[in-house]
């Protein structure tokens, strides 16, 4: 009996484990192995040798090495950034009782836009062109500023339109998750905080930020993560060929290195998306070590 | 610390405006709490009871009304002003602190003047938690007690500022009954021990009864009596407070008053003197209030017996009753001893025990033998 109940259930299992495995864990398993041949090809299915070349000529490429530099710079600034912000965001939505709805579909609004119309409206704040210079340019020439080509200048520039992009972009998932995490807070506890004379601060680092910790720690990892794979957003805003625009990423380097114009390289790019692999679980672990540690039982 | 309400009032917004007007929660509420008291405030669940002590502490602010602890108007005082430890229905401790930082809590928020050093503030924990006797449990999470060690953390969190009040909500309710017992028993100790105004809030008449020096009995926002627990038990104002208190519940029936007499349906039971002329009343009375006698005015037709040791329970039927349950419930000494082969069972009452209320208002009808 026992047996058939168990077959019966790998049975169901079945279409989930076939495709799962056909598109998802043989290809995992397949980029490791290429990424220590050397030299592979697709169309002749041969190889010139096997070991860590492949490693070392990745790592010494300064294209990578620039991709590397980008991404972790991304990371570093918009995780937390847009983790704060979406955090003082949601407290005042969840603080404020008129229009609340209102102002919570506005803040959700970027999420369900589609990115070619997000695109165009960077554009207008942003992009240089013959008739003008942009919104915000207009801004800093109105304060007695000079215009700054933010797509195609200097390289702290792109990076700040980039940055600003990406944290606009994951900003409404952070605020609908944080409002919900707000909104789960027993109110009971505030009262007896209140009744205790407990400071509007000291509630929050006392009680909000405590409570909700578990939604803040899944939201930095998963944002890491994001952050780490970012690409799309790149092409976005700086077009296909990143690496001349100097905004190029790891999984940008990647997809360039299997089809762009530097194309044709399955074995570099199995071999830094392995190296891309190895930094999204390592942070990964910290993360979740540091967040078993602090966060309640 | 004396507390007394006066006109206290609180009104809230009716949700569904389609009703309008407001929803009257606490209504009209003058009396004073003497020093030093154990005082249940009793009724059933949404007669304003929490609200009033939401109230008292200060979480919410009275529509009209003011509150007075001692000679202080803390009537527009915030809560944390007040001075008030509150125990909450659930308890409400941090569940990422140790009991130890629960109960320190309050103390980390005392400023300027009060603030207390780090070696002042554990000698405060560790004699509330002694107080309450939890003195083992400081380093354990909240998830890792018993509902009762919970409750006896909020407790010790309530009374480590040295309130001046201390407010408890439903703070039997979520423990199971042995349990009930062992800590209604802990908050009478505690309370006698620090001599802390207390107001409990319950909706179990047991548990006011046995532990309170006195009751309020309320109904949908308005005070029904007030007085000692036995009491208001034994002298109801009305139909209302004598069904809530007792169990098993007072026996209800439909009655008269005629020809110098007080009748239970047909039966007349006792003749009585009172000013309120001839008219139709509910006659009421306590399980003890009856006396098995075979020539007993009142005649019920007979159920069952239930013998639990010093009493028997008898349970009879009459045409004139009204209990939910169809049944009178009569608890006699079990030396008595009722043929059950007979169909009927004949009654006598105390008079003590009767108590006869206008049909219209329910209110109480005095009378004499």
């Amino acid at each position: 009996m026992v047996k058939q109940s168990q077959l019966k259930g790998w049975l169901y299992l079945l279409p989930a484990i076939l495709f799962l495995g056909a598109f998802m864990i043989y290809p995992l398993f397949d980029v490791f192995v290429y990424s220590f041949e050397e030299g592979y090809n697709f169309a002749s299915q041969s190889y010139f040798g096997t070991g860590s070349y492949n490693y070392a000529y990745v790592l010494r490429d300064p294209y990578f090495i620039s991709a590397l530099k980008n991404t972790f710079i991304i990371v570093i600034i918009t995780v937390p950034l847009s983790t704060i912000i979406a955090l003082l965001i949601s407290l005042g939505l969840s603080s404020i009782k008129p229009l609340k709805d209102l102002f919570q579909t506005i803040y959700f609004l970027p999420y369900v836009t589609n990115t070619l119309a997000v695109g165009l409206v960077f554009m207008i704040l942003f992009k240089k062109t013959a008739y003008s210079d942009g919104l915000i340019n207009m801004f800093i020439n109105f304060f007695g500023g000079k215009s700054v080509d933010f797509i195609t200048g200097p390289y702290w520039a792109k990076m700040f339109v980039m940055c600003f992009y990406t944290i606009w972009v994951v900003l409404p998932f952070k605020i609908l998750i944080l409002t919900s995490a707000l909104a789960s807070v027993p109110k009971v506890y505030y009262s007896a905080a209140e009744v205790d004379g407990t400071r509007s601060i000291d509630m929050f680092f006392k009680i909000t930020l405590p409570m909700i910790s578990p939604m803040v720690f899944y939201l930095i990892i998963t944002g890491f993560i994001g952050a780490f794979k970012a690409y799309s957003d790149e092409v976005a805003l700086f077009g296909t060929d990143l690496n001349s625009a100097g905004m190029n990423t790891i999984v940008g380097y990647i997809y360039d290195m299997l089809y762009g114009n530097s194309g044709g390289y399955p074995s570099y790019a199995s071999a830094a998306a392995i190296i891309l692999f190895a930094i999204v679980l390592t942070i990964t672990v910290i993360n979740l070590m540091v967040s078993r540690k602090t966060s309640i039982r | 610390m004396k507390i007394v309400l006066k006109n206290l009032t609180k009104k809230f917004p009716n949700r569904n405006k389609k009703q309008g007007g407001d929803v009257i929660a606490v209504n009209n509420f003058d009396f004073e709490i003497p020093d030093g008291k154990l005082v249940g405030l009793l009724g059933p669940s949404g007669c304003g009871k929490s609200t009033t002590l939401n109230l008292i502490s200060g979480l919410e602010k009275p529509t009209e009304g003011k509150i007075f602890f001692g000679d202080d108007d803390v009537t527009s005082l915030p809560a944390q002003n007040r001075g008030v430890g509150l125990v909450f229905q659930s308890y409400a401790l941090y569940p990422h602190l140790t009991v130890f930082k629960n109960i320190r809590f309050p103390l980390e928020n005392l400023r300027g003047e009060d603030k207390l050093s780090k070696e002042e503030m554990e000698k405060r924990v560790k004699e509330a938690a002694a107080l309450v006797q939890i003195d083992e449990l400081l380093e354990r999470k909240p998830s890792e007690l018993s509902g009762g060690q919970q409750q006896r953390v909020a407790i010790a969190r309530a009374l480590v500022k040295a309130p001046r009040v201390l407010l408890l909500d439903e703070p039997l309710s979520n423990l199971d009954a042995r349990l009930r017992l062992q800590t209604r028993e802990e908050i009478r100790r505690i309370q006698k021990k620090t001599d802390i105004t207390t107001i409990f809030v319950t909706h179990d008449q047991d548990e006011a009864m046995s532990i309170c020096d006195l009751i309020v009995v309320m109904k949908s926002g308005e005070m029904m009596q007030m007085g000692k627990p036995q009491d208001v038990y034994d002298d109801p104002v009305n139909l209302f407070v004598a069904k809530f208190l007792g169990t098993p519940p007072i026996n209800v029936f439909e009655g008269k008053i005629g020809n110098g007499g007080l009748y239970i349906g047909k039966d007349r039971v006792m003749d009585i003197k009172t000013s309120s002329g001839d008219k139709e009343v509910f006659v009421a009375v306590r399980p003890e209030g009856f006396i098995l006698d075979e020539n007993g005015p009142l005649k019920c037709e007979l159920g069952r017996l239930e013998v639990m040791g010093r009493d028997v329970s008898i349970v009879s039927k009459h045409d004139a009753l009204l209990n939910d349950s169809g049944n009178i419930r009569s608890i006699v000494n079990s030396d008595n001893t009722v043929d059950l082969s007979l169909s009927h069972v004949g009654f006598s009452l105390k008079k003590h025990k009767v108590f006869v209320f206008d049909k219209e208002t329910e209110e109480r009808i005095r009378f004499e033998v």
